[in-house]
């Protein structure tokens, strides 16, 4: 193994793209705990309705932003590749919008015609 | 072994940052991701194809949550377990969310070490990293096997409407698929970089090609998307 690490000196000068400090990975790990257990603590002090619903998507978004930016180093990548794959997921939302507006309709018709709505 | 000459042809001009860049990056007959290689870009495509699997998913899981006459089952008491004769609810979700972020950190450092070409440390964060998603894959296991000693079948359960358990097997089924291959190109990924094929060029075993260690920061993408996915399953699925 001798030839490997005397190969690998070679290359150490070299310099590659995305190194960056490790304490910045550290404290989005550190983050990352914190916010999935802000979220796990508003599923276990029963928090209800709008408070629940929003605590849990700014968690989640938080958390996505962080690893998607800092650990998938989206943040330091050129605008083409970010906006290449950032936005095309935003044409989900598109789809949540058509299949509420469906969702909907479907509950009306079963509580119409089968009368086993609440 | 002589270094290969370099044409000066590359630093004529700065690239142009920001929006501007956007533009001139995507205007024509040229390389759109110009500082990505292509492995790297193939990969952010195929996830960027998975997050709409996902989507979708997700999606019809809202879709028959949002249409059933029938009361959801409450995931925090389906989920619950009894721990010391405490009932403590969603926990092994818990659990299994830090162990899915602990593998995520692990990845983030391993790809940091073999961009600093530490080969030894770079494969053993990866095998720690195989090892917590190995984990996480078993107490996906467990909570399969106690849902189903429980009753819960993807046409039924005894909770409430129906639809839980097909939504169930389906997304976590999927995603619990996605961690197991991870698991396997981390092996296969961990075992070249302790070999040292990517300090002493080895052809690789497909291609007949030397790697190098952007490999890592490959998988890495792989992994992290993972955990990313679980994040949004935690919050869909589990908590809502």
């Amino acid at each position: 193994m001798a030839h490997v690490e005397a190969h690998a000196a070679q290359h150490v000068a070299h310099a590659e793209q995305q190194q960056h400090p490790i304490k910045l990975y550290l404290l989005v790990w550190g983050l990352l705990f914190v916010l999935s257990a802000f979220s796990y603590l508003v599923d276990y002090f029963g928090l209800q309705g709008f408070l629940r619903w929003s605590l849990i998507l700014i968690f989640m978004m938080l958390k996505a932003g962080l690893i998607v930016a800092v650990f998938m180093h989206m943040a330091w990548e050129r605008l083409a590749l970010t906006y290449a794959i950032l936005l095309p997921p935003l044409l989900v939302l598109v789809f949540v919008a058509l299949m509420v507006s469906e969702s909907n309709y479907v509950l009306f018709t079963r509580v119409a015609f089968f009368g086993t709505g609440p | 072994m002589s270094a290969p000459i370099k044409t000066p042809a590359a630093d004529t001009l700065p690239r142009p940052a920001g929006l501007a860049g956007l533009a001139s990056d995507w205007a024509s007959d040229q390389r759109t991701f110009k500082n990505v290689s292509w492995g790297k870009a193939m990969m952010w495509i195929f996830l960027l194809s998975d997050t709409f699997v996902f989507g979708c998913f997700l999606l019809a899981y809202m879709s028959a949550r949002m249409s059933t006459t029938v009361p959801w089952p409450n995931p925090s008491e389906v989920f619950a377990l009894e721990i010391a004769g405490a009932h403590v609810p969603l926990i092994l979700i818990a659990i299994m969310t830090f162990v899915l972020i602990s593998s995520s950190g692990t990845m983030a450092m391993a790809v940091n070490c073999g961009y600093r070409r530490d080969r030894r440390k770079t494969a053993l964060l990866m095998l720690v990293t195989a090892l917590f998603g190995a984990t996480f894959v078993g107490m996906q296991a467990f909570e399969w096997s106690k849902l189903i000693a429980e009753g819960v079948r993807p046409w039924g359960n005894p909770w409430g409407a129906a639809q839980f358990g097909s939504s169930f097997f389906m997304i976590t089924g999927f995603h619990g698929t996605h961690v197991t291959f991870g698991v396997i190109f981390l092996l296969i990924i961990a075992r070249k970089v302790w070999r040292g094929d990517f300090d002493t060029e080895r052809p690789g075993f497909f291609t007949s090609r030397k790697g190098r260690y952007e490999i890592v920061e490959i998988t890495g993408l792989y992994w992290h998307f993972v955990d990313l996915v679980w994040v949004f399953i935690f919050a869909f699925f589990y908590l809502w």
